[in-house]
């Protein structure tokens, strides 16, 4: 590849156009999580849950008379995976034989039916879930966010919990619009979508501060610039091996990390793209300049003694 | 330029060996197996008896090999995973009740590996198949057992040192207030409570013309009770798992007031619940005299029995917890009972409200904690169904005190052999010293957990080969070295689980994936840092040097906020949330070290002090 005399990108140019695209999907993502939600799964609602494998494909609706038949109130029945494998969801808590009198009424005798799991999450369990989920969420940001300011500089913390917030909201959003259902296992990709997305955002923000220390020009979008095209590789690289690991875990992983892979894959989309135009953006508009980054020379002169 | 001293090779070799010897045990797949231990301490597992079990086994056509015993535990390896269950029950039966016999999966590491300490990671249960349950203990009912016990204590102690009191009485489940005439009188009971009752507050008032002393368990003294309720619970219930028979059951307290109890391996996931979950404990109590006035109706357990109920007094005379050993026996005509023995304080209470009370009735109640649905509202009020505790308490014995009892005597009047059998497992196995309720259960089949197993291994094989086919044609030379620093981190990661002793569940496997994908990302900042310095104009071996040294701050920013956010995430998740971030967490270090040290050891070794014209990247 020739990398001779690389031409600097005018990312910065379309700084208002995207500002307007990210508020645009943050408004979406806001107006459609409060008004349609998202589908919790039983680890949030609580509630019981069982999986059945069948021999051959499954008819949902006979599934459904045959356990309202035998007692169930509105049982839930859904494909899982595939057309032999059947979600079955219902109210309340499973007493000692509820998987053998479900089976019963579903088996009829004829057919081998597999038990695959039963899950029962009582209802303040799922409620302290959601809390220490969104606690979780919180501190994480909290952290993060003094971390950067220590490591770099206010405006740089600033800008990388902006990008963390955009991209979690996003995917939020994304699960609500698309209706995927959201569990505990979601729920770890969106704290790794934070971060991976910080990953990057770091890496940006690190080039940024080199160079306005290097280069020796007044002009910030400049500089900004020149650091995201230089960066720019790099950020396109790491993206794409993870989204082929994470394209692997969608096909190949499996029903029950399915929409752990959707999250990951959204928020990673969603994270190379803040990386670029969310971060360096709130930056810019900052008014960023190299005397921010002036006296913390002495810090910087001393990482770079480290091995 | 670009060379390491030899001690450094050698350190990353060690590393690389050190890994590869204990990632290996994983690639051993393990036996099914069945384990044999005693129901207790006394029964010895030797040669006839594993040669009992040879023999039933091949009798029953069950191919097995790799028997041994120790004494105290024997196993046995099986040809076919399908027979496990069968065998079980054939043992079980060849053996008898004394022993316990539980399914297992044996590990096949070799001895030369299993002397070095190396061991395969444990599966999780979403991948061995089994169950996991989460048990609420309900605490404040054990704080209330305690104040309603004290306020009897603190009547009987006012009345030895001869104080005359107005009441003595618990209010609101939680203050005792003990009233008095005069002021006198008061202070006299407080020396008393303060002497007597340490864990109490005394708080002294005057109210219309009485004299009046609220006493409430202090905070430490609630810390206390809640603890011993939790560790006594906690005994209970490993006793319990035990009498199952299942191999490497974990019960473990979640938080302030929770029980873990997860069970691999386990299929018969009723049984396990019925005995687990049988929240009971026993009462004796004396039936009440005619006319009394501190009595409670109870019904009797069988619903034949006339008359239907039955007053016993309030006062308790001993609990559950003081049984220390239960035998389902049968006696002279052949009817079923339950042999109980009592440890000491137990006999000696037992003793004192028996010698007095000789021709009177004895009843043994049997409390259960259940929980049923309701309708009830919600904050938003909608209709729901919300989960009612509710205790039921039923009179299982009620029979005549024909002489003192001691620390041994005898339930009688149960209906049959296997409810004799239960009550005196529930016995032996210990009382809960509070009420558990299940607020989360999980069963997964063996076919789901051997097919996540399988999905995993697909999962990360794939990911393995898009990524390091990716990196070969972008960097060509240099992605090499960056492909074999990715595989030399798979190997140290699993090893480095496997020392840890970590649970592999799927989001762990899940993280394993994310991690070979984040992995490349230090390898792709420092090669792209060379490819810009070439671009510089710099010569190779000083590109070389330039990319490693300027990207390496930006690796370990970077590496260090995501660390930041996967250790969050092992504190706030459970279960399978804390799988996923354990294996992020030690992924971005090995990452870090063969990223950074391995690859630069590789491009050392290969370009290292050599005059390069031109670099392939």
């Amino acid at each position: 590849m020739n990398t001779k005399a690389k031409k600097i990108i005018d990312f910065m140019g379309q700084r208002k156009l995207a500002a307007i695209f990210s508020l645009l999907l943050i408004i979406g993502s806001i107006v459609s999580l409060s008004t349609k939600g998202m589908v919790l799964g039983l680890d949030f609602t609580g509630g019981t849950q069982i999986e059945v494998g069948y021999p051959e494909s499954a008819n949902l609706e006979d599934i459904r008379n045959q356990l309202s038949n035998a007692g169930f109130d509105n049982p839930v029945v859904v494909h899982f995976g595939s057309e032999l494998d059947v979600l079955i969801r219902l109210q309340g808590k499973p007493e000692a034989g509820l998987s053998d009198s479900v089976l019963a009424a579903l088996g009829n005798g004829s057919q081998a039916l597999d038990l695959r799991r039963v899950d029962y999450v009582g209802p303040q369990v799922g409620e302290e879930l959601r809390e220490d989920g969104g606690l979780g969420m919180l501190t994480a940001l909290a952290i993060v966010m003094l971390y950067v300011a220590i490591r770099f500089q206010y405006k740089f913390s600033l800008g990388a919990v902006a990008a963390l917030v955009h991209d979690v909201i996003i995917t939020l959003g994304f699960f609500s619009v698309s209706g995927l259902e959201f569990d505990l296992t979601v729920l770890a990709a969106v704290l790794a979508v934070v971060g991976y997305s910080l990953n990057d955002t770091i890496v940006v923000s690190d080039r940024i501060r080199e160079n306005f220390r290097l280069l020796r020009v007044s002009d910030s979008k400049a500089v900004i610039n020149e650091s995201l095209t230089q960066t720019l590789g790099r950020t396109l690289i790491t993206s794409i091996t993870t989204l082929l690991v994470l394209l692997a875990l969608y096909f190949f992983g499996g029903e029950l990390i399915h929409n752990f892979a959707v999250a990951l894959i959204v928020g990673v989309l969603i994270g190379t793209y803040s990386s670029i135009y969310v971060a360096a953006n709130i930056l810019l508009s900052l008014g960023m300049t190299r005397e921010d980054l002036l006296p913390p020379e002495k810090e910087g002169a001393e990482f770079d003694g480290l091995p | 330029m670009n060379h390491y001293p030899l001690w450094k090779y050698l350190l990353i070799l060690l590393v690389i060996s050190f890994g590869a010897i204990y990632a290996l045990p994983n690639l051993y797949a393990p036996d099914p197996a069945i384990q044999l231990s005693g129901q207790s301490g006394g029964v010895i597992i030797d040669e006839p008896v594993m040669g009992k079990v040879t023999a039933a086994l091949t009798e029953s056509g069950i191919e097995y090999f790799g028997e041994e015993a120790n004494g105290e535990n024997g196993l046995v390896r099986l040809k076919d995973r399908e027979q496990q269950l069968s065998a079980k029950r054939v043992i079980q039966s060849a053996l008898g009740g004394e022993y316990i016999v539980a399914l297992n999966l044996a590990p096949t590491t070799p001895e030369w590996l299993a002397n070095m300490g190396a061991s395969p990671m444990k599966l999780g249960l979403d991948l061995s198949g089994g169950v996991h349950f989460l048990l609420e203990v309900n605490t404040e009912e054990a704080v209330e057992k305690r104040m309603e016990t004290m306020a009897r204590e603190v009547r009987s102690a006012m009345r030895e040192e001869k104080l005359r009191y107005k009441s003595v009485k618990l209010v609101d489940k939680k203050t005792i207030v003990s009233i008095f005439n005069s002021e006198e009188d008061r202070d006299t009971g407080s020396s008393i409570l303060r002497k007597n009752f340490r864990e109490v507050s005394r708080q002294l008032s005057e109210e219309k013309g009485l004299f009046v002393i609220r006493s409430e368990l202090l905070e430490s003294s609630i810390r206390e009770i809640e603890d011993y309720a939790l560790n006594q619970n906690l005994t209970t219930l490993r006793n319990r798992v035990n009498e199952l028979g299942v191999s490497e059951p974990i019960v473990q307290r979640q938080g302030r007031n929770r029980v873990v109890v997860e069970l691999p391996g386990v299929q018969d996931t009723a049984e396990a619940k019925r005995i687990i979950g049988k929240t009971a404990n026993l009462e004796f109590r004396l039936e009440a005299a005619q006319g009394a006035i501190s009595r409670e109706k109870f019904e009797f357990s069988d619903p034949a029995r006339l008359p239907r109920d039955a007053y016993l007094e309030r006062s308790i005379v001993i609990t559950g917890d003081h049984v220390s050993d239960a035998k389902a026996e049968f006696d002279e005509n052949g009817m079923p009972q339950v042999g109980i023995s009592l440890d000491s304080d137990g006999g000696a209470r037992m003793h004192r409200a028996s010698r007095k009370n000789i021709g009177r009735r004895l009843g043994v109640l049997f409390i259960e904690y259940k929980t049923r649905m309701k309708d009830g509202v919600d904050e938003n009020g909608e209709q729901v169904q919300v989960p009612e505790r509710y205790v039921e308490k039923k009179i299982i014995s009620l029979a005549t005190i024909q002489s003192a009892l001691g620390v041994s005597f005898r339930i009688t009047g149960l209906d049959s052999p296997r409810e004799s059998s239960e009550l005196a497992l529930l016995l032996r196995a210990g009382a809960l010293a509070a009420p558990m309720y299940f607020v989360e259960e999980r069963t997964i089949g063996p076919s789901l957990g051997a097919e996540n197993v399988a999905l995993g291994i697909k999962s990360v094989t794939i990911g393995m080969i898009l990524v390091l086919s990716f990196m070969l044609i972008y960097y060509k030379v240099f992605g090499i070295f960056a492909n074999i620093a990715l595989s030399l981190n798979l190997v140290i990661l699993v090893a480095a689980m496997s020392i840890l002793g970590a649970t592999l569940t799927l989001p762990g496997i899940a993280g394993i994936v994310l991690t070979v994908g984040m992995a490349v990302d230090a390898n792709v900042l420092i090669f792209s840092r060379i490819k810009e310095e070439l671009a510089n104009g710099l010569p190779p071996q000083s590109a070389i040097n330039a990319g490693y040294d300027r990207a390496f701050v930006s690796i370990i920013d970077a590496n260090l906020t995501t660390l930041i956010v996967a250790v969050i995430l092992y504190a706030i998740g459970s279960g399978p949330v804390q799988g996923f971030a354990v294996t992020l967490s030690i992924g971005i270090l090995t990452s870090m070290f063969t990223a950074i040290v391995g690859t630069r050891a590789l491009v050392n070794l290969v370009f290292g002090g050599r005059n390069i014209k031109k670099v392939w990247i």
